[in-house]
């Protein structure tokens, strides 16, 4: 392959950081925290190269906050964060899924709870993801495993921001987040890229959150593109106006649901390896993805009929794919750097027709290869 | 009745409003739209932001872009507005709870950078809408539902809060002096940079039913028997001044506007212009 301009080597940090300006992020607002402030170094040197804004806010509060702003005016925008910053933001981001405001939230996970252990991996912020907002919500949560991911998945996780009006996520760890691979990137003049639907008609007629019935997502107009409307996180009718009607809050409850369940096939997206005829099939997500392919392969040396699963969107989670795929396995085992959270959704997956165990390490190491190999000759 | 130019800036859509007969707050509203119109502003390049309050509904009733946000947190939402979009015209509206308590850093910091954003604290001393609680501007002695014997907590003077803070304009009055609100206000959003106007106001329902102030007019009175305009307040003591509410132009000066300097001195900077 010739000398490509395109080939770049980076931490997982630096690829969400340029995956989010390919995908045309042009503003970043967050506060540093380790592991994720790389992400906002890069932000801050690239965003005013390309006419864009990075802020550093007063707390991850304004942080959000910003981002969420400056979408409501029309840009594409980008926070990121870690535990603490991401407890402090779920209220902010409880208003951008009432709303319907598209952002990309970015938590590379450390160690917690609290301040826990700043420099150290963990998983432990997964179910945060799913519920740390208060109230029902669509969650779209990308978990990525390579650097190479790091990059494709801000992408995606713009595309499907703008497409779905709401945020997305992506749960990073720590060891993704500084580690450092060869990554392809993208032609930004060829890349795909998707944008909020603007109104087709005029400002007197413009009703905010008026569903396009094949979609269940409203047109959005910016702040400043002629259309004067309210945004509240207030629940309100179609209008935009707050409403205390049971029948419109039934209905806005329900809609900020099925607009991401209607589509959610497209968006459930996954890796396999050897599960045709897999007897133990380990499920595992972001970097334990890794170990766990490890495992598996090296099972299969020594004729263990293990198979990997990895859901790359943590929610929507891929339970249909992977009870078709792990048909026929006796024993699923869910390695988490956690005291089990995800493994509660493959149980709910399986509803007790598998045996699901979980494999917990919490001291702040990823997991060897080894020992998640140890579990499947202990259950083979 | 308002005038037609003022009523063209009303969702009446929206209507009725939640506030109680008689509260300060549509008072303020209506000078605030007031100064609009004189500035000729457009509703569709206005914003108007808030934070949570009986206060901040004020946004979902005027017809420009507007935004209703969390509790104290509008001034960072304004301030993505306003960088991402700097050509527009961004008023901020908050009760004294969202702005100097639970929203307190915000509003420091937004007077750090001096933003183009023009800020209006609509001050009852106490939360009207979660029903009458303290708050940071409740006076010593006055009851609230949790100051059951008369608050202690000293109170900010949001005025010099914000003159310490690096705001470019600061201005108070109440709204006994509406014609003064409406100068105040064309004058904040005139001034390039962020822009304070404390409009010292009642809660009668919350605050006055605890503090013998039940009716508006008994609110209204006690404004302007105790307000001083600052010239006058010049030459008083410390003592004179107890209890009196100063109004005028505190701070007028010119300052480095923060979108501006962004655009100056880190966009021209990366894309290798300027000097
Ligand atoms: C995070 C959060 N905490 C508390 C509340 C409850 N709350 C709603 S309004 C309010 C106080 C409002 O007081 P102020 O800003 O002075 O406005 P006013 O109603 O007096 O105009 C409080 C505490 C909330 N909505 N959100
Ligand atoms: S409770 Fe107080 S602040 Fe709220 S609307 Fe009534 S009078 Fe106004
Ligand atoms: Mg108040």
């Amino acid at each position: 392959m010739a000398e490509a301009k395109n080939v770049a080597f980076w931490q997982g940090n630096t690829a969400m950081a340029h995956g989010a300006l390919a995908a045309g992020c042009n503003f970043f607002g967050g506060y540093p925290i380790t592991p994720s402030t790389e992400i906002a170094e890069v932000m801050a040197e690239e965003l005013p190269k390309k006419g864009g804004h990075f802020m550093q806010m007063e707390d991850e509060i304004g942080g959000i906050a910003a981002a969420i702003g400056a979408s409501i005016a029309g840009a594409k925008a980008l926070t990121a964060t870690s535990g603490p910053g991401f407890s402090l933001k779920q209220e902010n981001l409880g208003l951008a899924y009432i709303a319907e405001i598209p952002i990309v939230v970015v938590d590379v996970m450390r160690g917690g709870p609290s301040t826990g252990t700043p420099t150290k991996i963990s998983q432990g912020d997964v179910m945060q993801a799913r519920w740390g907002t208060h109230g029902d919500h669509a969650t779209i949560c990308y978990s990525p495993s390579s650097v190479q991911e790091c990059y494709d998945l801000a992408i995606k996780a713009f595309n499907n921001a703008e497409r779905f009006r709401q945020p997305v996520l992506i749960l990073g760890d720590e060891v993704v987040g500084h580690m450092r691979e060869k990554v392809v990137t993208q032609d930004p003049a060829k890349l795909k890229l998707v944008n909020r639907v603007k109104p087709s008609v005029k400002p007197e007629e413009f009703t905010p959150y008026k569903p396009n019935p094949a979609t269940g997502v409203p047109e959005m107009a910016a702040f400043g593109d002629g259309y004067s409307w309210h945004v509240t996180g207030l629940t309100t009718n179609e209008w935009g106006f707050p409403t205390n009607d049971n029948a419109e809050i039934e209905k806005k409850n329900l809609r900020l649901l099925s607009k991401v369940d209607r589509a959610r096939d497209e968006i459930v997206e996954f890796e396999a390896e050897s599960m045709e005829g897999a007897s133990v099939v380990i499920v595992a997500y972001g970097s334990v993805g890794r170990s766990a392919l490890r495992a598996v392969r090296d099972a299969r040396k020594e004729g263990i009929a293990a198979g990997f699963f990895r859901p790359i969107t943590l929610w929507p989670f891929p339970d249909k794919e992977l009870l078709k795929a792990a048909q026929g396995a006796k024993t699923i085992i869910v390695p988490e750097l956690n005291c089990g959270q995800m493994v509660l959704e493959v149980e709910r997956a399986f509803k007790g027709h598998s045996d699901v165990q979980p494999l917990n390490l919490v001291n702040g190491e990823l997991f060897k290869p080894s020992e998640i190999l140890k579990k499947i000759k202990e259950v083979a | 009745m308002p005038s037609p130019e003022v009523m063209k800036w009303v969702r009446t859509r929206f209507m009725p409003h939640i506030w109680c007969p008689g509260c300060g707050h549509g008072v303020i509203m209506h000078s605030l739209i007031r100064a609009l119109v004189s500035l000729d502003a457009d509703p569709k390049s206005t914003v108007v932001a808030s934070g949570i309050g009986c206060s901040s509904r004020m946004a979902g009733y005027i017809n420009a872009c507007t935004l209703h946000s969390t509790h104290g947190r509008s001034l960072a939402f304004a301030t993505g507005i306003k960088m991402h979009k700097p050509e527009l015209t961004v008023v901020n509206v908050m009760g004294d709870g969202d702005c100097t308590a639970i929203g307190g850093n915000h509003f420091i910091h937004a007077c750090r950078r001096n933003i183009d954003i023009t800020a209006i604290v609509m001050n009852n001393n106490i939360y009207g809408m979660t029903g009458g609680q303290a708050s940071p501007t409740t006076p010593f002695g006055a009851f609230a539902t949790t100051t059951p014997y008369g608050a202690i907590d000293p109170t900010f003077d949001i005025c010099k809060l914000a003159e310490g803070a690096g705001a470019s304009y600061v201005a108070r009055t109440t709204i006994a002096n509406p014609r003064q609100a409406e100068q105040f206000i064309a004058n904040g959003i005139k001034n390039k940079g962020f822009s304070v106007i404390e409009i010292v106001t009642h809660c009668h329902t919350q605050f006055g039913r605890k503090n013998n102030r039940r009716l508006p007019i008994e609110n209204y009175k006690f404004f302007r028997e105790n307000s001083i305009p600052l010239a006058v307040a010049k030459e008083k003591t410390p003592e004179e001044l107890a209890g009196k509410i100063i109004c005028g132009e505190f701070v007028t000066r010119d300052k480095p506007e923060y979108t501006a300097q962004y655009q100056k001195f880190v966009i021209d900077k990366a894309q290798g212009k300027g000097e």
